[in-house]
């Protein structure tokens, strides 16, 4: 028989109690009732000698401070200021990281997509694939948002202004960058071809791809010099095409490369046969870069043009390792190629992001 | 013009968005003192606007300056319409006017609406210059501080009291004008939190005077409540204690600016009493009888044997120092219950004694049917006093004086002329209290009708002298002369108001009573009393002569004088207190189902209820008592609330085993009908179930009263002539053990008779009240007793529960257990809550009770989470910090006293083999006390161990830092452009009077707020508790920007005193009402020096 029933049940602490475990419950995007049901799973019960009521009050309660602190959280300096909640510094910290914390399932999803309203639209089908919670898939899109609003117009180093404005540790501001970095040119990273490439991977290829082939990498003080690839550079890299279209130096760069390879590989004869249709790929992307269209296929064009037939080769990747580097090297004794600059500029970030790509 | 005000508006920041057309807001600001405002310039579009003003100086009466609050708007400059309204600031300037305070209001504080709560803060400086009054006839009381702390503020010292004090103003309750419908309802609310806050600082004005008038300079104990009694008004009331304190380091007492001839004129004030009300019939006798008294051998000889006893023959120690002179017995009628409850468990059968009380109640209802129905009920120990309980108390008060001659003193003792001899203390320095006789309490059921004229608010003044009345009579019957840790309440409900006071009736040391009565007569009083454990808990009366059969047991500590077998009070647990084990918080709970009436018919349903209410909490709360096998009661506060057609009883006190007295007997139960094979089956089940619980409770509480008891002899007295005396009583109680065996098998029969479903149901709920998850404590009181190791780790919350009951057919059975599991539930809730702080104690654990609605329960709850050490606990030490503080206090008497020595023993906790051992070495006193200090120092060692274990340094350097931390306020004035910059000071908040291992360095004045929020947007806000939850949190919020802002760290004592909720679902409202109040002060860690 019951005969009463709760209609009001608050609890407030001069200094603001936050459970993590529930902290990251609500930021899954778990319902009250389900993160009750996992909370009583968990033990902390017995622990406790509680009750599953005092755990769904327990639960109500820290939600709606949460609520009450995304407000905040959506402006991270803001917390440390403000005066509504007292929360040690500490505290502060692992609340602000934490919220911006995300899913590597998500971001996989969205990364190169355009943050705006349509992706937006299209978060049940990510949530429907990743199996996160609908409402964990918006609060990470917002933040990813968020953070590109509020950088995109600011001048300096992208992964310094990221982490002035909501106090992220150095590695999510990172994460946070190459986000935002890719959002802005739109890489394509979403090719079944891709697939099987991580968050972690793209995120280094962006960070490699900002220090070396932004306008920032020139100048550190121009607005979006971080997000925008250097128009200039990128008109420099046709020049690279003499190294495929000139017979000669073709020819010279393949045996200066099969020169240094010789007996340090297994694969060297499918190399060597090889060797003219890669060095034609990689130098092709390159050419095209100007066309923002090809901007957005750099990945998989790396993959398709040269990773791919790598890897029915099957190369090691210490083969790919030693290959890029005198591949790259010899470039330098051709005495006919004026472009050694722009060519540096160039193979730096391809051989990074090549090596870091290429595994199953 | 004897004030000047200053204020400059510096920067806003976190402003909200205005002008949705460009997302910023264009905000200007004005300062409003009485009746002159000025305004900022408009900072346009701007969420961080700087204003940086010119100073606004407001030349005031210092009488305006105690009155009206400074008050500061933000608005949004609208150029085509109206300036919108962002929100305001009222800052209290009451504080900067007293020297020993703060001197600069200067820091962020939230921008408050009522209907949208905080929109961003605003950065203000306020100062005020004083010059100095020649005034006599001035109205205002500036200088005089006030404390809401109910004990001596830990850096002062206490020169001399001089009593209670009350004021209460009246006025039209806004929301009930009829202008109030044409207006918004921002409108109301804020001319509400107006006049409300006018009245409290006309409240603090007027008993200031009345404090200088006495020759006081502070008022301690400082409770402010107000009554919201609807269409009749609204009462804003308070009382305190009126003291003089001087600090340790100045010897002057400072009286504020007082006239000097005042403090010699001190008696004839208080004779001629002209605050009080000229047509008051005074009861109690002028000095008149006094004065003849001292003649008396009574008077004469009783108070020598108990100042000197050294010099005492044997002899005298067998007559009791303490007895009063014989009672004639024809003036007291006789009492059903012993006044200190020991005739309770006694008295025959329950059925007889609920008979009893019926046709008490009865007998009582009908003579005191006056005209208007306005009569009162009143009880001694929930037990109704005869009407003529109350002629006694002129004669009476002649017995009483005979305990108050102090010795020396040929003047009448200052207490015995006062009206009121209450005090709002609950904890005391050493050796003011004597003796405690229980506690006395009264309440009266009134109907409200309008108050007509606001500037003489007889009605309410006459209704509370008529309780105050009988409580001294009741204190008077028990023996004492005075009420400590005293309160008063209300409970309404549309026109029936209950008015309820309490307080612990005591026998007070009267020497201190007078001005400087601490130097020269302090020595001598601390050297009798502080060694003593037990004395507080002597009978002040004489159970002999009493007509009415006490039952009174032997000392078990000194087995001199007599004890009741149970002791209930409303103070902490006195610091010379002997306990065994832990406390823990006992709650007896009930709610009553009464008709829906109106007026007159509702007033008599309630007063006809109440006797039984009061009934059956004492009951419930004396079966807890024995059940945790612990003898007496500290902190009880009981709290009757009434609804329209309920009234809920709520009783919580923490419950000790106080070694002084006698232990407890076990639980019997007993059948109706013998004969019944089954129901005596089922009691023998029930009987061995209680038995296991009181075993168990004894376990889990650690009491080991048997080790205690052979213990009598244990209060060793430090000089080796006393030697002799200390063995002759060690014989004296032997000779007495068989007699106290025959009491603890008397005892034994504390029989409960259960004849019906109803005693077994309840039976069944008594079993069942779970104790609190391993690793938790409770307690009503500041400190759990028992627990000595406390860390400064301190979490204050506030938690409201509202519960409806949603049966048609209710039934008192139903509606209590309801009651019963949501006070569980909720106890187990804030345990869960507070889980990653064990081991730890709910400390002050405050609960309150109301009936909002029909059918609707709310309970708010404020208590402090405390963590300790563990290891710490179970080697009590007595030198905590808090005592430390204390002694420091005191330092002048201790200096030449011996640490005390019972003190000393019961700090080790050794068995009683060791025990009197040490009562063997207790001649080489020094040891002892160097001993404490050793015990202090690795105390301090080992809670610093234990802090940095925990990784709670952050909060700790936050404290470390307490001058830092001032450099940093001083720092974030000057460079307010680069608010992003300063971090918010951390403030703490405790209802307790003190943090553990931390000193307070200043006290800088009073915190007493008063909020309004309202909306018409509840589903939008998350519902009624995301309603109050944010509105709570912002209550908190503006209670530590203005701590902030005074310079201070942390608010001691503090309270949530009202938490009104009102809601309408349907038209998607709620409002709720919050009062809160504490003092603000600087604290450092301990360790450190002053900044």
């Amino acid at each position: 028989m019951e005969i009463m029933s709760v209609e009001l049940d608050v609890f407030v602490g001069n200094t603001t109690i936050m459970d993590e475990e529930v902290y990251q419950f609500w930021l899954d995007g778990y319902t009250v009732s389900d993160a009750v049901k996992v909370r009583m799973e968990g033990g902390v019960l017995e622990e406790c000698e509680a009750s599953a009521e005092v755990l769904q009050s327990d639960t109500m309660d820290q939600y709606r401070t949460f609520q009450m602190c995304e407000r905040l959280l959506h402006t991270p300096a803001k917390l440390a200021n403000q005066l509504l909640f007292q929360i040690p510094p500490h505290r502060q910290a692992m609340l602000i990281e934490r919220y911006y914390a995300f899913d590597s399932a998500f971001v996989r999803e969205v990364l190169g997509k355009k943050l705006s309203k349509g992706t937006k639209k299209d978060l049940d089908d990510v949530s429907l694939k990743t199996g996160i919670t609908l409402k964990s898939c918006r609060r990470q899109f917002d933040n990813f948002k968020r953070v590109f609003k509020v950088v995109e117009e600011l001048k300096g180093p992208l992964v310094e202004n990221i982490q002035t404005h909501f106090l992220l540790s150095d590695k999510l501001a990172r994460d946070y960058a190459a986000i935002v970095f890719f959002a802005n040119n739109r890489f394509e990273t979403g090719k079944r071809k891709l697939q099987y490439l991580s968050f972690q991977d793209f995120a280094f290829c962006a960070g490699q791809l900002i220090s070396n082939w932004t306008v920032g990498a020139v100048d550190n003080m121009v607005e979006d010099m971080d997000v925008d690839l250097d128009k200039e550079f990128l008109q420099d890299l046709k020049d690279l095409k003499i190294l495929i279209t000139d017979k000669d130096l073709l020819d010279q760069h393949k045996s200066l490369v099969c020169t240094a390879l010789r007996g340090k590989t297994k694969v060297y004869s499918e190399m060597e046969a090889n060797f003219k249709n890669l060095s034609r790929g990689l130098i092709n992307i390159a050419a095209k870069l100007t066309n923002t269209k090809d901007v957005r296929d750099l990945f998989i064009d790396l993959v398709e043009k040269f990773i791919e037939p790598c890897r029915s080769d099957r190369w090691t990747a210490a083969d790919m390792k030693l290959f890029l580097i005198h591949y790259t090297n010899s470039a330098h004794i051709l005495d006919t190629f004026k472009h050694q600059v722009t060519w540096d500029r160039y193979m730096g970030v391809i051989k990074s992001c090549i090596l870091k790509m290429y595994h199953d | 013009m004897p004030g000047k005000l200053k204020a400059k508006i510096l920067a806003g920041r976190h402003l909200p968005v205005m002008d949705r057309a460009s997302d910023l807001t264009d905000a200007f600001v004005e300062v409003k003192f009485g009746n002159t405002t000025f305004k900022t310039d408009v900072f346009p579009k701007s969420l961080n606007p700087q204003w940086n003003s010119e100073w606004f100086k407001f030349e005031v009466d210092d009488e305006d300056l105690q009155d009206e609050p400074l008050q500061i708007t933000v608005l949004d400059h609208d150029t085509y319409s109206a300036n919108d309204a962002i929100g305001k600031v009222y800052i209290d300037i009451d504080p900067l006017l007293s020297t020993e305070a703060a001197t600069v209001i200067s820091g962020w504080f939230p921008i408050y609406d009522t209907i949208h709560g905080i929109r961003g803060e605003i950065s203000v400086l306020v100062k005020v210059e004083l010059f100095s009054d020649s005034n006599r006839f001035r109205q205002s009381s500036c200088g005089v501080k006030f404390f809401c702390t109910p004990s001596i503020p830990r850096c002062y010292r206490l020169a001399a009291v001089h009593g209670f004090v009350e004021e209460l103003v009246v006025n039209e309750d806004p929301e009930h004008q009829w202008i109030d419908r044409i207006r918004t309802p921002r409108a109301s609310n804020e001319a509400r939190q107006r006049l409300i806050s006018l009245m409290s600082g006309e409240l603090q004005r007027k008993i200031g005077l009345k404090v200088l008038e006495m020759g006081g300079n502070a008022v301690v104990g400082y409770l402010q409540c107000f009554d919201l009694e609807g269409e009749s008004g609204l009462v804003v009331r308070a009382i305190g204690t009126a003291c003089t304190l001087e600090k340790p380091g100045s010897l002057p007492p400072s009286a504020p600016s007082a006239s000097p001839s005042m403090e010699t004129k001190e008696l004839l004030l208080s004779n001629n009493s002209s605050t009080l009300p000229p047509s008051y019939p005074v009861t109690v006798p002028s000095p008149g009888p006094s004065a003849p008294l001292k003649y008396q051998p009574f008077s004469s000889s009783s108070p020598k044997s108990c100042r000197h006893q050294s010099s005492c023959s044997d002899t005298d120690l067998s007559f009791v120092p303490k007895i009063a002179p014989p009672l004639p017995s024809h003036r007291f009628h006789p009492y059903p219950s012993s006044p200190a409850f020991s005739s309770e468990p006694l008295s025959s059968s329950a059925p007889s004694r609920l008979h009893w009380g019926a046709k008490r109640a009865r007998g009582f209802a009908t003579p005191t049917c006056l005209a208007m129905l306005r009569k009162t009920m009143s009880f001694s120990e929930n037990l109704p006093l005869e009407a003529s309980g109350i002629g006694s108390s002129g004669s009476s008060g002649k017995e009483g004086c005979s305990f108050k001659m102090p010795q020396k003193q040929v003047t009448p003792s200052a207490l015995e002329q006062r009206e009121f001899p209450f005090f709002t203390f609950t904890r005391f320095p050493p050796g003011f209290l004597l003796h405690v006789g229980g506690v006395v309490s009264a309440r009266s059921v009134k109907l409200l009708d309008r108050i007509y004229n606001p500037d003489e608010p007889e009605t309410r003044d006459a209704w509370w002298e008529e309780i105050r009345q009988e409580i001294k009579s009741h204190a008077k019957a028990l023996g004492c002369h005075a009420v400590v840790g005293y309160s008063e309440s209300t409970s309404i409900c549309d026109e029936v108001c209950i008015l309820s006071a309490a307080g612990t009736a005591a026998v007070l040391d009267p020497t201190l009573m007078q001005e400087g009565c601490l130097d020269d007569g302090g020595e001598h009083r601390l050297d009798e009393h502080s060694f003593l454990s037990c004395v507080f808990c002597h009978v002040p009366y004489d159970d002999f002569n009493s007509p009415f059969p006490a039952h009174l047991a032997q000392c078990c500590t000194c087995g001199r004088h007599k004890v009741p077998d149970v002791l209930f009070t409303t103070i902490e647990l006195p610091r010379e207190a002997k306990v065994s084990g832990k406390g823990c918080l006992i709650q007896a709970r009930l709610c009553r189902l009464k008709k829906k009436a109106q007026g007159e018919a509702s007033a008599t349903a309630v007063s006809n209820l109440l006797p039984f209410m009061e009934y059956e909490l004492h009951t419930q709360l004396m079966n807890k008592l024995k059940l945790r096998a612990m003898n007496a009661l500290f902190g009880l506060r009981v709290q009757i609330s009434l609804g329209e057609n309920m009234v809920v009883g709520l009783a919580s006190a923490t419950g000790v085993y106080l070694n002084a007295l006698p232990s407890p007997g076990g639980v019997q139960i007993a059948g109706k009908t013998p004969g019944d094979t089954a129901q005596e089956q089922h009691i023998s089940n029930m009987q061995r179930k209680i038995n296991d619980t009181i075993a168990g409770n004894k376990e889990l509480y650690e009491i080991n009263p048997l080790e205690v008891a052979e213990d009598v002899s244990g209060s060793p007295i430090p000089e080796p002539q006393r030697r002799p005396r200390l063995f002759r009583s060690v014989s004296e109680s032997s000779t007495e053990v068989p007699e106290l065996d025959l009491a603890y098998g008397r005892k034994d029969a504390f029989v409960l008779e259960i004849d019906d479903t109803d005693a077994l149901e309840d039976m069944h709920s008594l079993l069942t009240d779970a104790p609190a998850p391993s690793g938790f404590y409770s307690c009503n009181t500041e400190v759990m007793p028992g627990i000595y190791s406390w860390t400064s780790a301190v979490q204050m919350f506030t938690s409201v529960r509202m519960f409806r009951l949603g049966n048609a057919n209710l039934t008192n059975q139903g509606v209590n257990k309801a009651f019963n599991d949501l006070c569980e539930d909720l106890l187990k809730s804030l345990y869960f809550k507070v889980r990653s702080m064990v081991p730890c104690c709910l400390c002050h654990l405050n609960f309150s009770v109301a009936v909002p609605e029909e059918e609707l329960v709310q309970v708010t709850v404020t208590a402090a989470a405390m963590t300790f050490d563990k290891d710490g606990s179970q080697e009590p030490n007595r030198t905590t910090p808090r005592e430390n503080d204390e002694q420091l206090q005191f330092a002048l008497e201790l200096s030449t006293e011996p640490a005390s020595p019972p003190t000393f023993s019961s700090r080790k906790g050794l068995p009683g083999g060791s025990e009197t051992h040490v009562g063997a070495r207790a001649s080489s006193v020094d040891y002892g006390s160097f001993a404490d200090r050793c015990s202090t120092l690795v105390e301090l060692i080992k809670v610093k161990a234990q802090t940095m274990r925990r990784g709670s340094i952050k909060t700790i350097s936050s404290l470390e830092t307490g001058s830092p931390l001032l450099r940093d306020r001083s720092r974030s004035v000057r460079s307010t452009h680069s608010y992003s910059s300063n971090a918010v000071t951390v403030v703490k908040m405790t209802p307790l009077s003190f943090i553990p291992n931390t000193r307070i360095i200043k006290y800088l004045g009073i915190i007493n707020m008063f909020f309004i929020r309202e909306t018409s947007s509840l589903r939008e806000e998350g519902g009624v508790s995301g309603f109050l939850h944010g509105f709570i949190t912002e209550v908190f919020a503006m209670v530590r920007a203005h701590v902030a802002a005074l310079g201070g760290n942390a608010v001691l004592s503090y309270q949530m005193k009202e938490c009104v909720f009102m809601e309408n679902p349907n038209k998607n409202q709620a409002q709720c009402l919050i009062n809160v109040s504490g003092d603000a002060v600087i604290l450092v860690r301990h360790t450190e020096p002053d900044p």
